[in-house]
């Protein structure tokens, strides 16, 4: 039997801020993991990430990382990409100030 | 200090604006990620967990006041106000924007700096000890012979797309402080019984995945020679060198593989080959280059500034005895300032301290500043007159830890807080590692213990070589830490032994805690080091106290 699928975002680094990005429902970007679409289907996936891979002019690096349902949108599955959802851990930089500022 | 002259300016603004090009033509689509990539990191730029990092050469680790208010300025400007010095001697910018990093560039140009080749497969930065031209145990200055090869392997048409990065350092000493034997290749200034100098050349050190310890591959090499030999090797290698597989590609393994001998006689035969094209140019130019690292004008002073304050202020005296080394001046001391402070990321200096520390380098230190491989920044020529005074700026910006060498002077990489290739995190251990052992006021008791950290295999923290080391990996998705003992990264380089099962991240405090205490009880006098004593009593008596579970299990 095939092994149950993880849910999966599409995510990247923006070009230019070289920002942790996350493709959305309607094909743009968001900088927030909890505004990602989530794809539970591999085939899905997989066309959503061919599509963002097509954006060289806007992100780099796009990839499938595995993530969870949670109550305000997609939550990290691994640590790694909780540190890219929020930022380092030794000052308040990145995602995690940005969150506050907002 | 090396001066630029109108061909290094030249060059070096013409990269620059070869590169502000490139990341027109990135930004505007006509170069692909695949295409850019290679070029951005030629110029020292990666792309990191959450934004781009801009790494700077510093070449062997040298710098002056100019060139450290420029970091300030840089860090300031266009990144977050810090900047973090490496294991290699070169500062990181953790946040800059990829549009602004040709302006960054001009301004390092500015200041006779830049990101050229540190990264990427070539010759990287060159490094050295970070005392030299003050050690009291060196033969001679090693920087002139590093900047000849700065110069020699930048841009090198055959050097630029090698199977992977080669690092070189050079040293000059007794006392290894270059770590010289886990690099590539290492040229160590030696004399010999007829008191004339030569070059002690070393290869296929490196730590990584398969940590080695370089091999004497020439054990005298006449000074006219180097250039070629040298240029010998890289070729070898770039012919030899496997291009099938990443994780055996650096020359520690080509020498592995094929010996060190068949190395030499390869060698030997490309030098026999190429030496005669080398006109002795080579040589002027190093005459040329060792101008411009003079004897300080040294100040003669009396020292009753110093010995009041070491008499009357205990914490004076003790940032003095445990950060200052002797200078071949007696009335001057080498004096390190820690990028330790208890609690603070390890190698991090904001720009109000890169200010502080460039103004006392140009009032008190005859305008020079070293990076050290250990994160570390050194004041490398002050008359001793003016240490209260340094001490007390340095106390006023959180600089003045006295804790040179000991156990919360940890070398650290940036983990997976910011490392794209790492497994776990290196920073956070390491700051509470320190805040641990301020908490216990042992530190001083406990003495000379370096604890070495990497969030990957990769060993940028040089965990191999700590007398403890840490190694951070992802084990089914969560942190572990591995421990090793008894690595050495001075002239009796040893690769420290595994201890056992690795601990969770909130184990890994608690562990080392365990084993430093469990070392004061098993040390012979407080003078018997950690390594020491775990070269004396071996691996068995250090992994009971980390390991005490076991101990029991087998008791019962």
């Amino acid at each position: 039997m095939a092994r149950k699928f993880t849910p999966k975002v599409v995510t990247a680094n923006d070009l230019i801020e070289g920002d942790v990005v996350y493709l959305t429902d309607d094909g743009t970007w968001t900088r927030k993991l909890s505004e990602a679409a989530l794809f539970t289907i591999p085939e899905e996936a997989d066309e959503r990430l061919s599509f963002a891979a097509a954006q060289t002019g806007r992100v780099v690096g796009a990839y499938l990382a595995d993530a969870e349902p949670g109550e305000t949108g997609p939550v990290p599955a691994h640590f790694r990409e909780a540190f890219r959802a929020t930022g380092p851990s030794n000052y308040f930089h990145g995602k995690q100030e940005a969150a506050e500022q907002a | 200090m090396y001066k630029y002259n109108d061909f290094d300016e030249a060059f070096i603004r013409a990269r620059t604006a070869q590169f502000r090009k490139q990341v027109e033509r990135r930004v505007a689509g006509n170069l692909t990620e695949d295409e850019f990539k290679p070029l951005r990191l030629m110029n020292g730029l990666y792309l990191q967990l959450h934004a781009y990092m801009l790494r700077v050469a510093i070449p062997y680790g040298t710098l002056n006041a100019r060139q450290m208010r420029q970091l300030a300025y840089i860090a300031d400007k266009w990144d977050r106000g810090y900047g973090h010095f490496t294991t290699r001697q070169n500062i990181q910018f953790n946040w800059p924007r990829l549009t602004d990093v040709p302006d960054m560039l001009d301004a390092l140009a500015d200041v006779e700096m830049h990101a050229n080749q540190t990264s990427g497969n070539t010759i990287r930065n060159v490094t050295s000890d970070h005392f030299a031209g003050a050690a009291v145990d060196e033969i001679e200055d090693p920087r002139p012979v590093a900047e000849l090869l700065r110069q020699w392997s930048t841009d090198h048409p055959e050097f630029q797309f090698l199977g992977r990065k080669f690092k070189i350092a050079v040293g000059a000493s007794e006392h290894d402080r270059a770590v010289l034997k886990a690099h590539d290749l290492a040229v160590r200034i030696v004399r010999n019984d007829a008191g004339e100098t030569g070059y002690e050349i070393l290869v296929g050190g490196g730590l990584g995945r398969t940590p080695m310890i370089g091999k004497v591959l020439h054990p005298f090499l006449p000074r006219e020679d180097l250039l070629p030999y040298v240029e010998a090797v890289l070729t070898v290698y770039n012919t030899l060198g496997r291009r099938d597989n990443k994780y055996k590609a650096r020359i520690k393994i080509t020498v592995h593989e094929n010996g060190i001998d068949t190395i030499r006689a390869l060698v030997d035969e490309q030098f026999a080959l190429i030496r005669p094209t080398f006109s002795g140019y080579d040589q002027e130019l190093l005459e040329e280059i060792r101008a411009h690292f003079p004897e300080p004008d040294y100040v003669k002073a009396p020292l009753d500034a110093f010995e009041t304050a070491y008499e009357n202020d205990p914490v004076f005296r003790s940032w003095a005895d445990t950060n200052l080394s002797a200078h071949t001046n007696p009335d001057y001391a080498i004096a390190t300032i820690s990028l330790k402070k208890h609690g603070q990321t390890p190698g991090d200096a904001t720009s109000e301290q890169m200010r502080v520390m460039a103004d006392l380098a140009e009032a008190f230190a005859h305008d020079e500043l070293r990076i050290s491989h250990e994160q570390n920044v050194i004041l490398p020529h002050v008359h001793k007159s003016h240490l209260p005074a340094i001490h007390a700026r340095l106390k006023a910006v959180g600089l003045a830890t006295a804790n040179i060498g000991l156990v919360s002077d940890i070398i650290a990489c940036p983990g997976m807080d910011y490392c794209a290739l790492a497994t776990a995190r290196s920073i956070p251990v390491a700051q509470q590692i320190a805040t641990r052992f301020d908490e216990l006021k042992l530190e001083h008791e406990i003495g000379e213990l370096k604890i070495k950290i990497s969030g990957c295999i990769n060993a940028c923290g040089h965990h191999h070589m700590g007398h403890i080391g840490i190694l951070g990996l992802d084990r089914a998705g969560v942190e572990n830490y591995q421990i090793t003992l008894g690595g050495d990264g001075s002239e009796n380089a040893a690769i420290g032994e595994r201890a056992g099962p690795g601990f969770a991240y909130d184990e890994i405090v608690p562990a080392i805690e365990r084993l430093v205490l469990g070392y004061l009880d098993l040390r012979e006098s407080p003078e018997e080091t950690f390594l020491q004593a775990y070269r004396r009593l071996g691996a068995e008596p250090f992994k009971a106290v980390l390991y005490p579970e076991a101990k029991t299990k087998n008791a019962a």
